[in-house]
Parts: C-alpha cells; sequence; structure tokens
C-alpha cells in the first residue's frame, strides 16, 4: 500500500515537469521535423513529403559557410568565456573569503542581463564607434593615426557582445564546482609538497572539469542558436545559422527554415554528446 | 488553427534548437507581444451595439499610433485595438494567425504573399464612399503621364483588384472587388549627412562611390533591400535589367555578385533592418549616405543633425500601404471595418499622416484637414511660411525651408520602380543570405 503510493507520488511530483516538456519541446521539435518536409512552392507550403529542403541546404555553400561561420564563433566565445570564467570563478572562490561579499560580487557579474538587449547594444556605438571613446583615447595617445573600424560591426564585435552577454553561464558553474572542492585536499596537496601550479594541474582542475563542461554546454548551445548578437554587433553583415533561419521565416519560408533548424538543433545536439563523452558531469548532480 | 501552431512551434523549436529556455533572454525583444484576448461576438442585429464591436488590427508602426485609434473610437464610436509589428512580422502573422486580427493594414508588396492564404476578404468598392477621389496610379495605374507610370515591380494597381469576391487570383484589370484600400505611401531613397560628404549627393550610383567606402548602408530586408542594389547598380553601369521588379535568375546572380564585391572591399560600414538602426547609424555618423525611410530623416534631423532625403536623378523607390479585410469578418463587425476604411479616406488620417511627411492616397481630403501652410509644404514643394510641427510637436522643417524632392508631382511622378516580392523570390532570399554570408 505504501509502496504503490509512493511510486504514484513519484509519478506526480514528475507528471508537471514532463507535461511541460512534451507540449512545449518535444511536441514543438516534431512539428519542426514534419514541416521541415513539407514543400514550398515559393509563397506558400503545402503538406506533404520532400527532401528539397535538405537537398537545398546541402546543396548549397552558403549553408555550409554560415555554419562554418556559426562554428568559428563558438570556438572564439567558448575559449574567451573559459579562460575570463574561469578567472573570475577561481577568484571569486579562493580568494574571497567572505561569504556576504562572495555572494555580492557573484551577482555582480549578472549585470549584463538587467538592461534590454536593445539599449545595450546601441550604447556600443559611443564606446566603439568611429568617434567612439576607445578610437579617441587611442588617437589621443597616438598609437593610431585612423580610428580603426573593425571595433565595431565586426566579427571582433560580435565576438565582444556575446562573451559579455554570456559570460555569467560559465562563470555560474565553475564557481559552483569549485565551490564544492574540499579544502582539504588543497591542503592536503600543499603538504605533500606540491607546487601552486601542480596543484591547479592535479587537483583543482579536474574536479572542475564538470563545471566547466556544463558551462561549455551552455555557451554551445546559446552561441549556435545566436542571432541577435550576430545582426546588431556585425551590423548585419556577418552571418550566423540563427541569423539565416530568421531571415527565411521573416520571407515566410517555413519549411527551409525548419530544415535548417533541425540541422541546427542535430548539430548542437552533437556537439553537446561531445562535451559528455570527455567529462562526466554525473559527480555534478 | 493549425496556423497559430505552426508558427508558435517553429519559434519554440528554434529555442529549443539553440539550447534552452536560458538562450532566449537574448531573443525576447524580437518575440512578437502577447495575442490580444479577445472574444468573438456572435450574431448581432441591433445596430446600437456598434458601440459593442472591437475591431483588431495589425499594422506596422508608421501607421498603428494611439491618436489614431483615439481619434478613430471617438468619431466611429466603436473600440479598436492595434498592435505595432515589423514588416516581417506583420505578414507572418497575416498569413499564419487569421484569427488573431480583424484588419490588415500592410503593404502592397506583401500581397503576392498574403492574398493567395486566403485570408483577406476582398473589398466590396461599392461600400468605399471616396474610392474615386484616391490618387489614380492606385485604381488604374495612371498619374498624368508621369515616369512612374512605367514603374517596375510590385507597384500597388498591379496588386489592387481581385477576380470576384471569393478569388486569391489578382486581375490585370480593374475589378467591383479591391485588396487593400490605400491610405498612406511615399517615394523613399536615399539620405545623406551633408555635413559629412561636403556635397549634394546626385545618383544612386553614389552608395557604391569608393569615396565614402565603409560610410554606407543598406536595408536588411531582402525584397526592399534588391530594389535599391538595383537602383544603385543601374545607375552606375553596373548592369541593366529586363525588369528591376521581377528579376529573372541571371539577373539576382549578377546583383548579388556585385553586392558581394562591394562588401569585400568594405563598402559598407552596417546594414539595417528597423528603423531606429538606421537613425542611430545615421545620428552616430558611422554612416554618411545609406537607404533610408522618410520618418527617419526627419528622426535625424530632429536631433539638431542635418540630414537630407537626396533626390536623385533616376527616380525615386516607392512603396505604398492599406486597409484590407480579415476574412474573420461579418455582419456588424464588417459593416464598422468599412466605417473604419471610409473614415481612413476621409482626410483627418490623411492630414495627420501627411504632416510627418507621408502621401494619403486621398489628397483633396486630406487638404481640408491642413493649413495652407503645411498643404503648401508638404504637398506643392514651395518654402514653409511657418515651422512646420508634426502631430507630436515636434518641429520638422522651420520657417522658409522646402521639401527635399519638392512637390507631391515631383516626388511621387518620379517614382520608378516599387518594393517588390517577385517570382523568384525565393531564390532571391537564398541569395541574399548568400551575400550576407559571404
Amino acid at each position: 500500500m505504501t509502496r504503490a503510493s509512493k511510486t504514484l507520488q513519484t509519478y506526480l511530483l514528475a507528471a508537471p515537469q514532463t507535461l511541460v516538456m512534451l507540449l512545449f519541446l518535444v511536441f514543438p521539435i516534431v512539428m519542426i521535423l514534419i514541416v521541415s518536409f513539407w514543400e514550398f512552392t515559393g509563397f506558400s507550403m503545402e503538406p506533404g513529403f520532400t527532401l528539397d529542403n535538405y537537398r537545398a541546404i546541402f546543396s548549397s555553400n552558403v549553408a555550409l559557410r554560415t555554419f562554418l561561420n556559426t562554428f568559428k564563433y563558438v570556438a572564439l566565445v567558448w575559449a574567451a568565456t573559459l579562460l575570463i570564467g574561469y578567472l573570475v570563478a577561481y577568484f571569486l572562490a579562493f580568494y574571497v573569503d567572505d561569504k556576504r561579499l562572495q555572494i555580492g560580487l557573484f551577482l555582480l557579474c549578472t549585470i549584463p542581463f538587467w538592461t534590454s538587449n536593445i539599449i545595450r547594444m546601441i550604447s556600443w556605438v559611443p564606446l566603439l564607434g568611429r568617434e567612439g571613446l576607445v578610437n579617441s583615447l587611442l588617437l589621443n595617445l597616438g598609437l593610431i593615426q585612423q580610428p580603426l573600424e573593425w571595433l565595431l560591426f565586426s566579427d571582433f564585435a560580435v565576438v565582444l557582445g556575446m562573451v559579455h552577454l554570456y559570460n555569467f553561464f560559465m562563470i555560474a558553474p565553475i564557481f559552483n564546482s569549485l565551490m564544492r572542492i574540499d579544502r582539504n585536499l588543497i591542503t592536503a596537496a600543499e603538504d605533500m609538497g606540491a607546487s601552486g601550479w601542480q596543484t591547479f594541474k592535479e587537483v583543482i582542475l579536474p574536479l572542475s572539469a564538470p563545471g566547466i563542461a556544463i558551462g561549455s554546454i551552455f555557451i554551445v548551445t546559446i552561441v549556435m542558436g545566436e542571432f541577435v548578437t550576430v545582426r546588431l554587433m556585425g551590423g548585419g553583415q556577418a552571418a550566423s545559422v540563427g541569423k539565416l533561419i530568421q531571415t527565411q521565416i521573416g520571407s515566410i519560408q517555413y519549411p527551409l527554415a525548419a530544415a535548417n533548424a533541425v540541422i541546427l538543433l542535430l548539430v548542437t545536439l552533437v556537439l553537446v554528446l561531445a562535451i559528455l563523452r570527455v567529462v562526466n558531469i554525473r559527480n555534478e548532480l | 488553427m493549425t496556423h497559430l501552431s505552426r508558427r508558435k512551434l517553429l519559434k519554440t523549436g528554434l529555442a529549443a534548437g539553440a539550447g534552452f529556455a536560458v538562450t532566449r533572454c537574448a531573443s525576447s525583444s524580437t518575440a512578437p507581444s502577447g495575442t490580444p484576448n479577445n472574444p468573438a461576438p456572435g450574431p448581432q442585429v441591433n445596430t446600437n451595439q456598434i458601440k459593442d464591436v472591437n475591431l483588431r488590427l495589425i499594422g506596422t508602426g508608421v501607421s498603428q499610433i494611439n491618436e489614431i485609434r483615439n481619434k478613430a473610437q471617438e468619431d466611429l464610436g466603436f473600440k479598436m485595438e492595434m498592435r505595432a509589428l515589423s514588416t516581417e512580422e506583420n505578414n507572418q502573422i497575416a498569413i499564419t494567425q487569421p484569427g488573431q486580427y480583424d484588419i490588415f493594414d500592410g503593404e502592397y508588396f506583401s500581397l503576392p504573399l498574403v492574398v493567395p492564404s486566403g485570408n483577406l476578404r476582398p473589398i466590396e468598392i461599392t461600400r468605399i464612399t471616396d474610392y474615386d477621389k484616391i490618387v489614380p496610379f492606385f485604381t488604374e495605374g495612371s498619374f498624368d503621364g508621369m515616369p512612374v507610370e512605367q514603374s517596375q515591380g510590385t507597384a500597388p494597381y498591379r496588386v489592387m483588384y481581385v477576380d470576384g469576391p471569393d478569388s486569391k487570383e489578382f486581375s490585370s484589370t480593374p475589378t467591383d472587388y479591391a485588396t487593400l484600400i490605400p491610405f498612406q505611401y511615399n517615394a523613399d531613397t536615399l539620405g545623406y549627412r551633408p555635413d559629412l560628404v561636403g556635397r549634394e549627393i546626385e545618383s544612386w550610383a553614389e552608395l557604391f562611390n569608393p569615396e565614402f567606402r565603409g560610410k554606407t548602408s543598406i536595408l536588411d530586408i531582402p525584397q526592399i533591400g534588391i530594389m535599391d542594389a538595383a537602383m544603385v547598380a543601374e545607375a552606375a553601369g553596373l548592369m541593366t535589367f529586363g525588369d528591376k521588379g521581377n528579376m529573372t535568375r541571371a539577373e539576382i546572380d549578377q546583383i548579388t555578385e556585385i553586392l558581394k564585391e562591394q562588401k569585400r572591399n568594405g563598402q559598407f560600414r552596417a546594414f539595417w533592418k528597423t528603423f531606429d538602426e538606421s537613425v542611430n547609424l545615421m545620428s552616430s555618423g558611422e554612416v554618411v549616405l545609406q537607404s533610408m525611410w522618410s520618418p527617419a530623416v526627419t528622426a535625424v534631423q530632429s536631433r539638431d543633425i542635418e540630414c537630407i532625403y537626396a533626390p536623385l536623378t533616376e527616380g525615386y523607390r516607392g512603396w505604398g500601404g492599406g486597409i484590407g479585410l480579415s476574412q474573420n469578418l461579418s455582419g456588424i463587425e464588417l459593416d464598422a471595418a468599412y466605417e473604419y476604411i471610409n473614415w481612413m479616406l476621409e482626410g483627418w488620417v490623411g492630414a495627420f499622416l501627411g504632416r510627418q511627411g507621408y502621401y494619403s492616397a486621398a489628397p483633396e481630403n486630406a487638404k481640408k484637414y491642413m493649413s495652407q501652410a503645411e498643404w503648401e509644404y508638404w504637398y506643392e514643394g514651395q518654402p514653409a511660411s511657418e515651422d512646420m510641427v508634426d502631430p507630436f510637436g515636434t518641429t520638422l522643417a522651420a520657417q522658409g525651408s522646402v521639401r527635399d524632392g519638392g512637390s507631391f508631382e515631383e516626388r511621387f511622378g518620379n517614382i520608378v520602380c516599387w518594393n517588390s516580392t517577385m517570382e523568384e523570390n525565393t531564390y532571391l532570399v537564398q541569395k541574399w543570405n548568400e551575400f550576407i554570408a559571404s
């Protein structure tokens, strides 16, 4: 009796989340999959089954180039957020002893989310623009003779914008895993004569690997689908898969957009699986 | 209903593709706003009940203005809800969510996409009081023999009529059934900063002039951007078109190659997609010469920055917007919608939009509501005899200044192409993406 009710209780507890997932994640994806096989007549779509949408994607080097460009952003953003995120998390975890200060500083990292996307993007112009603060500073210092054009509306700007926005997704999980490391392990390593670098390499880094993996999954999945930052910081001149899909949706080419979305989803899943193969994140859960 | 979920699901699915809920914080600003909670009223017979009618409008920000809604509610006695959307969202909702609107305020170039969906109800022209006062270019394609009569692309009169009350096919000759009733339109061209350019811009070709390398911009909306690009390429003698408004694949290939080459050479500083982006690019000086919409020019000017909406020798790119009816409408709501259309042509709205530089479909009606000075400045191209103030209190032109491009006839009559949805639309979008990705 108690056993049966316990089982029932488990199911009931899991039910809301399962329903939400089915309704708003699984069902939509299935719909996209179906639409991606529909026919597109140029002006409207017809239910049917055709591989034309996929054929169009795989036979065009635009899709390939766009995916490669997106990978480039993923790699650059991942590397930059990992470096910055790890340093910040390390500092917070090991150099700030006061718990309250620690939490306060951690919350500071969320500042980029306090303003709307549009406002944030507009404010990059006075900073990085041709007559912006950075350029006028460099000009006044005599370091450059001509304003640097690549500061804004370039790949550099896209990566900068995304690192600025998404760094927190790297900081949070790494900070979390660093905080869970038993401090006695570090003391033990020091007692056994390990240098600071050795302690880091042999103890801290392996123990924080799950945090890195989770952060990496966040970054990879976010950047793979990015289109707002790409458009605004790239000045519309930079390509990403998300932006490609957005343009197609904007022109009501749903089946093509759906096919691209399916491929994007598969590629992203492969990347996530690859990360999971490298690091066992179960320790973290 | 299936349409509704299709779009929603696609959006959600993209989110899923990109990862999980956390990833969407970046895109929330572009998501459509919540749908109006608006129960459909049942059949009604009592005419007094017109005050219970609540019409739902979708349209672009140009005319989805609270002042217009309030005045309409006051004059007509029923309620309206307006949703301001981007051109793209407007089309998407018109096509995929017919249950979400009663009145469609859209552009003529959207019609080759929207009309085949069957979501628009052909308008009975006999019910439009001032139909004969509409500028004849819209109704029959004529305009005093001016160049606009030969204009290319999705010119309004080409998609003005359908064959019958249930038809989804355009009619090339006038019928009794209209797709949209026009109420506003304009002649678009390049805008520039005279202080940074230092001389007069007189040709579309200047957009590709190496003198402005890294300081120009065009729109990143394929159906509009391609027309600007075509005007430039033609003016610069880089290529010719059989019909700019309906390019062949070979022509699309060629123009894309030209655009790619310009991009490689660093001709463009950025591309813009929304009105405010173009204003920011221009007022910050990042861009000195670009394709622009007329209110964007006035927005730059209102920041005390000089900006000229250049009259160019090759002519203008035109656009036109109008009101269409949803298939949902019936009974008293349909009557109310017709009243609204008639009200839009009656003159008050024409004058309201005229003070911002747009033209009214029935200018003589708008004239009734404009002052002599306003009419002379906006329509006749004469020097302003007093400061020109828009409906929101901003001074758009100082006393003595003349409208860029001059009179209505000079500007409208010299439209040579329109925003266009071509037969090769799919191919165009594909090549446009290629250009962006290059």
